[in-house]
């Protein structure tokens, strides 16, 4: 087994346990301790994809910026532990497992009935994923797009200042 | 096992399986917040499928477009964390089943 493989299992299994962990979590911080290790552990995957500069930004972006974001609204809330109402709680879990069913079946038969075949990384992967050739596409190919989602960070800056501010007049 | 590299479909089912667990933290919790964390769950397990694309095809736009949505989720974390704030100022609970003034 390569390295590329083991570390493959290692972060793959990680990311796996702490999506679950997320979502099982009675207590908000507990879940958004785990979310930020399930960021980590998505890093890493990206790494043994070679695609550094994005690695480095999920932590950044990711585990940085909106983690903070989280965990300072649930300080704010002073929220407890989730209680679950009985009745309600069981018919949403029947409909989110049914949910999950339909859909691991639905990619297990897209993934059997068409295997991609691929097996290795692109010999130009590692190049890629540098800041250089990332930037190079980014300010010239895609700088319309680049431009208008600057415009979207800022409308949405406008629009979370206007929704939590105390009164609005 | 004898195996050299990681082929894309692993990569797949990984992000179809973070997916799946993103999709039911979202139908079983009550909590928004949580909700919301199941959310930034299936975008960044699609964020998944683009890059395995991009570096398995040698091709820079999924890398691209990773960006892009990381872009569109920090925006997203910014007005769903200020709604929840605004909703628990209102109605004093953060609970989805609770807040039901919507409904006909």
């Amino acid at each position: 087994m390569s390295l590329q493989v083991a570390l493959f299992f290692l972060f793959g299994i990680g990311a796996i346990a702490t999506a679950i962990g997320t979502i099982t979590r009675r207590n908000p911080v507990a879940a958004a301790v785990n979310l930020i290790a399930h960021f980590f552990m998505l890093a890493g995957l990206y790494l043994t994809l070679e695609a550094q500069l994005l690695a480095v930004l999920q932590i950044l972006v990711y585990a940085g910026a909106i983690m903070v974001l989280v965990v300072f609204v649930i300080m704010l809330l002073n929220l407890g532990n989730e209680q679950a109402l009985r009745e309600q709680f069981t018919m949403r879990k029947i409909v989110g497992v049914v949910l999950a069913a339909m859909f691991v079946l639905q990619v297990s038969v897209l993934v059997n009935a068409q295997p991609t075949g691929a097996t290795t990384l692109s010999p130009k992967a590692a190049t890629l994923g540098t800041v250089e050739s990332i930037g190079q596409a980014l300010f010239t190919q895609y700088l319309f797009p680049f431009e208008a989602i600057s415009l979207l960070l800022l409308a949405a800056l406008v629009g979370a200042i206007i929704l939590a501010k105390r009164k609005v007049e | 096992m004898n195996l050299q590299s990681v082929p894309l479909d692993w990569y797949l089912i990984v992000a179809a399986a973070l997916f799946t667990i993103g999709v039911i933290g979202v139908v079983t919790r009550r909590n928004a917040i949580i909700v919301f964390m199941a959310i930034e769950m299936m975008l960044n397990s699609v964020n998944l499928v683009f890059i395995s694309f991009a570096q398995f095809l040698g091709d820079i736009t999924g890398q691209i477009f990773v960006l892009f949505v990381m872009a569109v989720a920090a925006g997203e974390a910014a007005i769903g964390l200020a709604i929840v704030l605004a909703l628990f100022r209102n109605k004093r609970t953060v609970y989805v089943d609770e807040v039901n003034v919507l409904k006909w």
